[in-house]
């Protein structure tokens, strides 16, 4: 089977999402690449790096410079004539795109999949994850979406992919990009960091989450994450929000500090290999998926482990 | 301009879903149901651009069960003027949803079609996407702002990185993310209206539309269970815990 990956980037450089749907694509077959943006062919060099990857489709044109679903879909189509499936990591880019060229092809696409099981067969969550699926397609071609998660990161260098220029039909006069709030973050990102440190509805305000979480997180050089509630009251921007419809994370260790544990944000958290928590309510589902629980009041104590730790 | 709402019947938020025995699906049986809470916030985005004058009429339609209907009357409650039923039993994938609801559509010819960006249930996150490609119409995914000008529409989204804003042709189509409003609730007398607002009741096969799944499920298992660990009594426990795990 021939593979066709969605190479997440910024035009400047490739993000570690692709990775993993590298991963998931070699278990497929042969893995080819798609690089589209404008001015970024140093992305492609990037990609051309990766270990096991055969070819690198480049389509460098301003009209696929933001990745508009309405101008990439119908590149990616014609690139189907002559590939097997099409991967893309589930991210923001992954999520709107890849429906729309499933829809273009007549292919349902099966959304974020946790394991390859077979050249047509995946596990995917529903229900929040508390459903793992175990499906099958029954399509001619393949639309899969890959959770970043749940595969090991391809090897970003061994590879020598040849790189190959595509022009596809640029701008489709649909819709157009008027700008992006892109918050500038020395953190770590949140789908790659190591150690997470996340807060929920208690931590009061803004002023008071960034004066009780960034500190312990600054001590760990951990990412910062939140819960729904926490978004919602307007704490941290939406870019932090794990969860269901959030981001879905996995670090080593995630700590969760004031968060309850509704079933969405359960969803994004829980395969943490350790999850820590700390609750004044002793009886928050949070403390059924924890590893380590603390139960007391996080005013006393994230000051008290930020300063001992 | 019409906005048509397609909105669906799912299992309800505060509901942990169980997994039925013999691993062919999730229990929904006796299970309370509601609408999808993206298709709340894509009927009260619709209400607000018809109080704003953006909108003209507003159709909610659905695809499921008879007792959809009840889902239905929700949407014309909350202010919808009149809805669609698409009846069938069978399990619809979101590619044959968005095939009815373009049929739906070119005979309601709706300016904006506003619905939820996944629901709670499947998780697919498709339905809009694929509508808007089978239409050849512009998709402003996961939306936080939307604001109708003109012959266009400008809507901010939801991106991993924070927000993005893009600017779509009208007509088009837009997928509601949680920070789009907060839907309200149908006052009583509101609720007593809807039952007279009409509602139409058509198949998939007046449609025109095959609803063949092309996923076949081959099994649904409960995710591994996580057990619950220790507690700690106080910071210099949990301190010495993660030093143990090298993360301090």
């Amino acid at each position: 089977m021939k593979t066709l990956v969605w190479v997440e980037h910024d035009n400047s450089a490739m993000a570690d999402a692709t990775l993993a749907a590298v991963t998931a694509a070699g278990k497929l077959g042969e893995v080819h690449l798609l690089v589209a943006g404008s001015g970024c062919r140093a992305v492609a060099e990037q990609a051309a790096q990766i270990a096991g990857v055969g070819k690198v489709h480049l389509a460098d044109n301003a009209a696929y410079a933001n990745a508009l679903a309405e101008n990439v879909a119908p590149l990616i189509v014609e690139l189907m004539g002559h590939h097997d499936a099409f991967i893309a990591p589930a991210t923001s880019h992954g999520k709107n795109i890849a429906p729309r060229v499933a829809a273009l092809l007549d292919v349902m696409q099966i959304s974020d999949i946790l394991s390859v099981e077979g050249e047509k067969t995946f596990t995917r969550p529903t229900y929040a994850g508390n459903a793992i699926a175990t499906v099958e397609s029954t399509d001619a071609k393949l639309v899969v979406t890959v959770r970043g998660t749940a595969f090991d990161k391809a090897e970003t260098t061994g590879g020598s992919a040849t790189i190959e220029d595509v022009s596809g039909a640029g701008d489709a006069g649909l819709s157009s990009f008027v700008g992006a709030e892109i918050a500038k973050n020395e953190r770590p990102e949140l789908t790659s960091a190591k150690v997470i440190v996340s807060g929920g509805r208690a931590l009061k305000d803004s002023e008071t989450f960034q004066q009780v979480i960034m500190p312990l997180a600054d001590k760990l050089g951990a990412g910062v994450g939140a819960s729904r509630a926490a978004v919602d009251a307007g704490y941290v921007p939406n870019d932090y929000q794990v969860g269901q419809t959030g981001k879905i994370v996995a670090p080593e260790v995630y700590i969760a500090i004031g968060i309850s544990g509704a079933i969405q944000h359960l969803a994004g958290m829980k395969d943490s290999k350790t999850i820590i928590a700390i609750n004044k309510d002793e009886d928050a589902p949070i403390f059924q998926v924890a590893d380590i629980g603390l139960v007391g009041d996080l005013f006393k104590i994230v000051p008290e482990l930020t300063e001992k730790l | 301009m019409k906005g048509l709402v397609p909105v669906k019947r799912v299992i309800d938020y505060n509901v942990k879903p169980r997994v039925k025995a013999d691993g062919t699906g999730v229990d929904l049986a006796n299970v309370k149901m509601s609408m999808n809470p993206f298709d709340e916030i894509a009927v009260e985005e619709a209400i607000r651009l018809k109080e704003s004058g953006a909108v003209t009429e507003i159709i909610a339609i659905s695809v499921g069960p008879a007792k959809a209907q009840e889902t239905l009357r929700t949407a014309l409650a909350m202010g919808a003027d009149s809805a669609i039923l698409v009846e069938t039993d069978d399990e619809v994938e979101p590619l044959a949803v968005a095939k009815i609801l373009k049929a739906a559509a070119a005979e309601v010819q709706p300016g904006l079609i506003i619905l939820g960006k996944q629901a709670i249930d499947d998780d697919s996150n498709q339905t809009g996407q694929m509508l808007a490609a089978l239409m050849n119409l512009p998709q402003g995914t996961f939306a936080s702002k939307v604001v109708v000008e003109g012959d266009s529409v400008t809507v901010t989204r939801e991106v991993d990185g924070g927000l993005e804003t893009v600017k779509l042709s009208l007509p088009a189509i837009v997928t509601t993310d949680l920070r789009l409003n907060e839907p309200r609730y149908a006052s009583l007398p509101n609720i007593m209206k809807a039952k007279k607002k009409p509602l139409d009741v058509k198949t998939p096969a007046d449609y025109g539309v095959d609803i063949t799944p092309r996923i076949k499920t081959l099994k649904v298992a409960e995710p591994p269970v996580r057990q619950a660990g220790i507690k700690v009594a106080d910071v210099d426990e949990l301190v010495a815990k993660l030093k143990n795990m090298g993360v301090a």
